[in-house]
C-alpha cells in the first residue's frame, strides 16, 4: 500500500457510540479508509484502532485492544493521517517482540531501517520469478515426498492435541537453504497458549537459530482483534529483509484458525451477513492477502517462503478455514491422529498431503534426477497398502492378492522408518536412502513407476546441490 | 457537475455525492490518486461506485469525476501475447512505471499505442461496407492474420483507404460521411458482440486430454464446467489445455487464484513451442490476471474483458477457447460487492441475480457466422473451474453453471489423492456434446470409436461394482472373469484415462493416440478372455509384461508410438502362453 500523503494527525473528542470491538465516530472530515488511529482521553488506557469504514455521517473504528471500560464520550481520538505501519530493518533479527511488535526482551525499542505500512500491496504477476528453488527442512516427509520450495506457501495442517506447532518448531530450527545463501526466520505466533509460546522462545534461545530468527507473539491472552495486525506486521518485516537485504526468509504463522476466529469477530460486530460457519464472505480474500505475500522476485536475491499452521476444528478439512487456505496455498502438509496416537512423529500423512510446487524444485540440477520417480513409486505402494489395510480389515489379509499384501507390510515400515525420525533432523541424502531401501524389499517387477535408469542410480551419495551441514 | 466527493468508503464500495447525473456502469475516477471505479448504482443525486483499485487511503471530501464511458476495452492488433490485469492494464508497463508492487492510480491503454502495423486493404475506395465487413489485414504475428473489421454498427461508402503502417489509433480509412476508421476499435465490455446467427457444433475441440476426448468430449463453441475441491486438479487442466488443445487463441483469465501459477504460466509459455506455428505458445495467447490478492472488483470485470476479447477474434472467423480460473472467484467477487451494498442476499449470501449473470455468460460461448463479408465462422469455446466450498456441488455456483454447460467434467478429492490424474469422476461427469461429434470421430478416430467409448464406460461402472463385491469378500474369492475386469479397469484408469501433465509426451494424447490405447485396452480384454476360456488360470497371465507395453505406449515418442504399439499387440497376444 502506498503511504498516504504527509501524514497529518487530528484529534476528535468523544465518539457517539462503541459496540464490542467497534467505535462509531462522528462527522470525522477527510477520515481516510485504513487510517490509524489512537484512542486516549481522560483516565482513559492508550489504545490503537483502525478505520474501516469512513461515511460523512457516521466513521467505523475498530479497535485492536480491549474494550472493557472504553467510555464513548470520553474518548480523545486521533486519526494518524497514516496507515498502520512497523519499524523494520535487520536488527530486528534476534529479537522478541509482541504481536504488534513492541519489545517483549527488556531491550529498547529497534530504531531500524525504515517505517513501512504492513499492508503489502500486491506483487506485480509479471514480477514473479516462478519458484523452483529447493530448501531443505530436514523432515523426510516433507523433503522427500512434498518438497518445499521458495517463495512457496505450503500450510501444516494440525488438529488440537497433535504436535503442528513442534513440527514448525523443527523446521524453523533445521531449515537450510540450497547453497548456504543468508537465511532467517520470522515467527509470527497468533494467539497460541503459553505452553507452545515456551516451546519456541526456549528452544530458539537455547541455539544459535535465534541470531537468525524475529520472533512476534500475540499469545492466546492478548486481545483478539490485535491477531488481525500480528501477521502483517511479520510478513512486512520478512519482505524488508527478503527484498532489502537479499534474505530468503521462511515465515511460520501459527497458527491461522486464531486469526480467522478474529476475522469473523470482526464481521459479527459490524452485523455482516456471515458466510459459512459465521465467517465473512470476504474470507477468502482476506487470507489470499496473507498467503500471496509469499514469493519470488525476478532479478531479486531474497525470497518469502511461508509455513503457516492451520488447526482444523474437528478435525475437518472441509470446515472454512482449511477449506479456504487449502484454495490458496501451493498444497498442505497433512498430520493424522491416528500416526500421532502410535508414536509416529511428525505423524505426516503423505496421501492427502501434497506440495504443488515439488516438480519445479526437485530432480536434476536441483536435488536427483531419480526424486520424482522415487518419490511417485514410495507412495503408489503406501496408497496401495493403505487401500489393502481397509480390505484387510474386512477380508482378512489372506483374501488379498499378494502384491496387495506386500504392499500391506510396506505400511508400516514405510510410516516406521521413512516418516517416522523423532526430533533428529535428516538430510535429503539420508531420506532417499531409507526410501530406497524399503523399496528394495519389493520385487523389481512391481516398481513401475521407476525407470531402468533411476534403479541403477539409486543409493546416491549427495545431492546436485550439496546444501551446507 | 465537476465537483462530486467522495461521501462514503467501505472496502472496495465509494459514495459520491452529488453524482445523481452519472450513468449506470459509467466509468469514474475516483479520489486524488485517479482511482478508476464503475457505478453500479444511483439513489438520488448518490452514486455508489465499485472501485478496480485498492481503497485504502481513500478519504472523504476526495474528489469523483464522470468520463463519461463505461468500462470500454480497446481490440486491435497488439492483444495476442499480452498480459493484462483485469481491466485491461498491461502488467509489463505497470512494473516498468511503479515497480515489482502494484500501485494504485496508474492508467495505461491495453494496446501499445506507438507500435505500427502494416496494413494490407481488402476493399477499395468506392466500396459500401457495413458492421462486422472486413477492411484489411494486419499480419499480428508471424503466420496470424489479424482482419480489420468496421466496428459493428458503423457503415457507408468509404471514400479513403490507403496500404501503409499505422498505429492503432491512425485513421486508415474514411467513409463519405465523414467517420474515420482506425486499426482499433473500443468496445464496452459488459456487452457482448454482435453476430449473424447462431450455428450448430459438431467439429469436436481437441482437448489432447484422454479422458475428455475419449469420455466426455466438448464441441468448438461449447461451454464446461470444472468444479473440484482444492488440489483436485482444475488449474492443471486449463494450463494443459491453453497449452496443447487445438484452438487458434486461447484466452487464459486467471481470476482470484495464485500469483506463483501466473508466474509458471508466463515461464512455461513463453518457451513452449507450438508445433503446428513453430511458435512460442504465448504468441496465440492471452492472459488476463488477477491474483486473489488483487482488488475485488477487477475480478468482475476479468471475466467480461476475457470474453470480449474472445468474441473479437470470433468475429475474425477464429475458434478461440477461454480458460477461465476459477469462475467462483468472479462469483464471491459479486457475492462481496453485493453485501456491502446491503443487497438482499440469496443463496449462501451470493446476490439473488448471480444464476441469471451466469448464463449470460455462458451463452456468449458458441460457434457463430460472424457479422459482415466475407463470410466467416469463429467459435468461442468457455471452460471454467469452479471452487465449490468443502469440494461440496451443490453449492450455488456450480449448479448455477449446470444449468447452462454442454458437458461436467467433474473432479474427485479422492481420486486426487490417489494421484489418479486428471482426476474426472467419470461416475457424474457427462458430455452433452458425445452424440454430435460421433460422426467426426468415427472419420477421424476411428469407426469403432463410439462403440469403444460405450465398452469402456461399462467397463469402469463394472469395475466400481466388484470393487464394493471384493471389498466384502477378498479379491481371492472372485471369478477369473471378474479379476480380469478388475485389471482391465485398472489399466483403463491407469493409462487410457491417465495422464501426467508433466511427462513431456505424455500431457498431450493425439486422436489417434488415444484410439489405440482403447484398442489395446480391448485387446486385452479379448485376449485375457479367450484365455481363460482356454482354461489358462488368472493367475497364469503375464500381467506385468502387459501393464509395462501400456507404460510404453502412454509415454512414447510421436516418432516412438507406431512401434510401440506393435510391441504392446504382440505382449497381449502372447500374454496367455505358458
Ligand atoms: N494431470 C496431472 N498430472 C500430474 N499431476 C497432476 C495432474 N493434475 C493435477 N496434478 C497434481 O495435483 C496438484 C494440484 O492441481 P491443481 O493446482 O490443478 O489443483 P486445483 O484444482 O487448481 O486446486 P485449487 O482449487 O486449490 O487451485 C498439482 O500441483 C499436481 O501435483
Ligand atoms: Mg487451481
Amino acid at each position: 500500500m502506498k503511504r498516504l500523503d504527509a501524514p497529518i494527525a487530528r484529534t476528535y473528542s468523544g465518539a457517539a457510540s462503541a459496540a464490542g470491538p467497534l467505535l462509531f465516530v462522528r462527522s470525522t472530515r477527510r477520515a481516510k479508509l485504513g487510517e490509524w488511529v489512537r484512542i486516549g482521553g481522560e483516565g482513559q488506557e492508550e489504545r490503537r484502532g483502525q478505520v474501516v469504514d469512513v461515511g460523512t455521517e457516521i466513521t467505523v473504528i475498530q479497535v485492536f485492544e480491549d474494550t472493557l471500560g472504553l467510555k464513548p464520550a470520553d474518548a480523545a481520538i486521533t486519526l494518524a493521517g497514516e496507515t498502520a505501519t512497523t519499524v523494520v530493518g535487520k536488527d530486528l533479527l534476534g529479537r522478541a517482540l509482541s504481536g504488534t511488535g513492541e519489545p517483549l526482551d527488556g531491550l529498547p525499542p529497534s530504531i531500524g531501517e525504515a517505517r513501512l505500512p504492513i499492508w503489502g500491496a500486491p506483487i506485480n504477476p509479471v514480477r514473479r520469478q516462478h519458484p523452483s528453488d529447493f530448501i531443505e527442512t530436514g523432515v523426510s516427509a516433507i523433503d522427500g515426498m512434498n518438497t518445499l520450495v521458495r517463495g512457496q506457501k505450503l500450510p501444516v495442517f494440525s488438529a488440537p492435541g497433535l504436535p503442528g506447532v513442534e513440527l514448525a518448531a523443527d523446521i524453523v530450527e533445521n531449515a537450510r537453504p540450497a547453497r548456504g545463501e543468508p537465511f532467517a526466520v520470522v515467527f509470527a505466533a497468533i494467539g497460541i497458549t503459553e505452553r507452545e509460546t515456551q516451546i519456541f522462545v526456549s528452544r530458539f534461545r537455547e541455539s544459535e537459530v535465534m541470531e537468525r530468527t524475529v520472533l512476534f507473539l500475540n499469545q492466546a491472552s492478548d486481545p483478539t482483534i490485535e491477531r488481525l495486525l500480528t501477521p502483517r506486521v511479520a510478513l512486512t518485516t520478512a519482505e524488508h529483509l527478503a527484498y532489502t537485504h537479499g534474505i530468503h526468509v521462511l515465515v511460520v504463522m501459527a497458527d491461522i484458525t486464531h486469526y480467522a476466529e478474529a476475522l469473523r469477530e470482526i464481521a459479527a460486530a459490524r452485523e455482516e451477513i456471515p458466510g459459512r460457519r459465521g465467517f465473512p464472505g470476504y474470507m477468502y480474500t482476506d487470507l489470499a492477502s496473507l498467503f500471496e505475500r509469499a514469493g519470488v522476485l525476478k532479478d531479486g536475491k531474497g525470497s518469502v517462503t511461508q509455513l503457516p499452521v492451520v488447526s482444523l476444528p474437528d478435525d475437518d478439512m472441509t470446515h472454512p478455514i482449511p477449506d479456504l487456505t487449502g484454495y490458496i496455498t501451493e498444497g498442505q502438509i497433512v498430520l493424522s491422529r491416528e500416526l500421532h496416537q502410535r508414536g509416529v512423529y511428525p505423524p505426516v500423512d503423505v496421501l492427502p498431503s501434497l506440495s504443488r510446487l515439488m516438480n519445479a524444485g526437485i530432480g536434476q540440477d536441483r536435488t536427483v534426477p531419480e526424486h520424482r520417480e522415487w518419490a511417485d513409486q514410495l507412495y503408489a505402494v503406501y496408497a496401495r497398502g493403505r487401500e489393502a489395510k481397509l480390505m484387510a480389515a474386512i477380508v482378512g489379509s489372506e483374501g488379498l492378492a499378494p502384491g496387495d499384501r506386500r504392499a500391506l507390510d510396506f505400511v508400516d515400515a514405510f510410516e516406521g522408518q521413512l516418516i517416522h525420525q523423532g526430533g533428529t533432523r535428516r538430510s535429503l541424502v539420508d531420506t532417499m536412502r531409507i526410501g530406497w531401501s524399503l523399496l528394495e524389499t519389493l520385487p523389481r517387477d512391481e516398481l513401475t513407476r521407476i525407470s531402468d535408469t533411476a534403479w541403477e542410480a539409486r543409493g546416491r551419495d549427495e545431492v546436485s546441490k550439496e546444501p551446507p551441514r | 457537475m465537476t465537483d462530486a466527493r467522495i461521501i462514503r468508503v467501505a472496502g472496495a464500495i465509494a459514495e459520491a455525492q452529488p453524482l445523481g447525473d452519472a450513468a449506470l456502469y459509467e466509468l469514474v475516477e475516483v479520489g486524488e490518486r485517479r482511482l478508476l471505479g464503475e457505478v453500479i448504482r444511483i439513489q438520488d443525486d448518490v452514486a455508489t461506485i465499485q472501485v478496480f483499485e485498492e481503497t485504502n487511503g481513500l478519504g472523504l471530501h476526495e474528489p469523483v469525476r464522470r468520463t463519461g464511458s463505461s468500462l470500454m476495452t480497446r481490440l486491435g492488433p497488439g492483444l495476442l501475447g499480452s498480459i493484462i490485469d483485469g481491466i485491461g492494464r498491461p502488467l509489463e508497463g505497470l512494473a516498468e512505471r511503479s515497480g515489482d508492487f502494484m500501485t494504485p492510480g496508474m492508467t495505461l491503454p491495453t494496446l501499445d499505442p506507438d507500435t505500427r502495423w502494416s496494413f494490407a486493404p481488402t476493399v477499395e475506395a468506392g466500396a459500401m461496407v457495413c458492421g462486422g465487413d472486413v477492411l484489411g489485414v494486419v499480419e499480428e504475428r508471424p503466420g496470424m492474420a489479424h482482419q480489420i473489421l468496421v466496428p459493428p454498427g458503423s457503415g457507408g461508402r468509404v471514400a479513403e483507404i490507403q496500404e501503409g503502417s499505422y498505429t492503432v489509433s491512425d485513421t486508415v480509412a474514411t467513409l463519405d460521411d465523414g467517420t474515420t476508421l482506425s486499426l482499433s476499435h473500443p468496445w464496452a465490455i459488459r456487452q457482448r458482440r454482435p453476430f449473424a446467427h447462431r450455428l450448430p457444433s459438431d467439429r469436436p475441440f481437441i482437448t489432447g486430454q484422454r479422458v475428455f476426448d475419449f469420455l466426455f468430449p466438448v464441441v468448438e463453441g461449447g461451454s464446461v464446467a470444472v468444479p473440484g475441491g482444492f488440489g483436485t486438479g482444475k488449474t492443471v487442466i486449463e494450463q494443459s489445455l491453453a497449452k496443447y488443445a487445438k484452438a487458434d487463441i486461447m484466452v487464459y483469465i486467471g481470476c482470484g487464484e495464485r500469483g506463483n501459477e501466473m508466474a509458471e504460466v508466463l515461464h512455461d509459455f513463453g518457451r513452449l513451442i507450438d508445433p503446428e506455428t513453430g511458435r512460442p505458445i504465448m504468441d496465440r495467447t492471452i492472459l488476463i490476471v488477477n491474483t486473489s490478492n488483487m482488488p475485488v472488483a477487477a475480478r468482475d470485470a476479468s471475466v467480461y474483458l476475457g470474453m470480449t476479447i474472445a468474441e473479437y477474434y470470433r468475429d475474425m472467423g477464429y475458434h478461440v477457447a477461454i480458460l477461465a480460473d476459477s469462475l467462483s472467484r468472479w462469483a464471491e467477487a459479486l457475492r462481496e460487492i453485493g453485501a456491502r451494498l446491503q443487497e438482499m442476499p440469496g443463496e449462501e449470501g451470493y446476490p439473488t441475480y448471480l444464476p441469471n449473470r451466469m448464463s449470460r455468460l455462458y451463452e456468449r460461448a458458441g460457434r457463430v457466422e460472424s457479422e459482415g463479408t466475407p463470410a466467416r465462422t469463429g467459435a468461442v469455446t468457455f471452460i471454467s473451474a469452479i471452487s465449490p466450498p468443502g469440494g461440496d456441488f451443490s453449492e450455488p455456483v456450480t449448479q448455477a453453471s449446470l444449468r447452462v454447460v454442454g458437458a461436467l467434467w467433474a473432479l474427485d478429492a479422492s481420486l486426487a489423492h490417489q494421484r489418479q490424474f486428471p482426476a474426472v469422476d467419470w461416475d457424474i461427469s457427462y458430455s452433452l456434446y458425445t452424440d454430435g461429434t460421433t460422426e467426426w470421430f468415427a472419420r477421424e478416430g476411428g469407426a469403432d470409436w463410439a462403440e469403444l467409448r460405450v465398452e469402456t464406460i461399462r467397463l469402469l461402472q463394472r469395475d466400481r461394482e466388484l470393487r464394493e463385491i471384493a471389498g466384502l469378500v477378498g479379491v481371492d474369492a472372485l471369478e477369473d472373469e471378474d479379476r480380469l475386469v478388475l485389471e482391465g479397469a485398472r489399466i483403463a484408469r491407469e493409462f487410457l484415462i491417465g495422464q501426467n501433465a508433466f511427462h513431456p509426451h505424455d500431457a498431450f494424447s493425439t486422436v489417434a493416440k488415444t484410439y489405440h490405447l482403447a484398442k489395446l485396452l480391448w485387446a486385452f480384454m479379448r485376449t485375457g478372455k479367450a484365455a481363460l476360456g482356454d482354461d489358462v488360470s488368472f493367475e497364469k497371465l503375464d500381467l506385468a509384461a502387459v501393464r509395462r507395453a501400456f507404460g510404453s505406449v502412454k509415454t512414447a515418442a510421436p516418432d516412438a508410438l507406431e512401434q510401440q504399439i506393435a510391441e504392446a499387440e504382440q505382449t497381449i497376444s502372447d500374454m496367455g502362453a505358458p
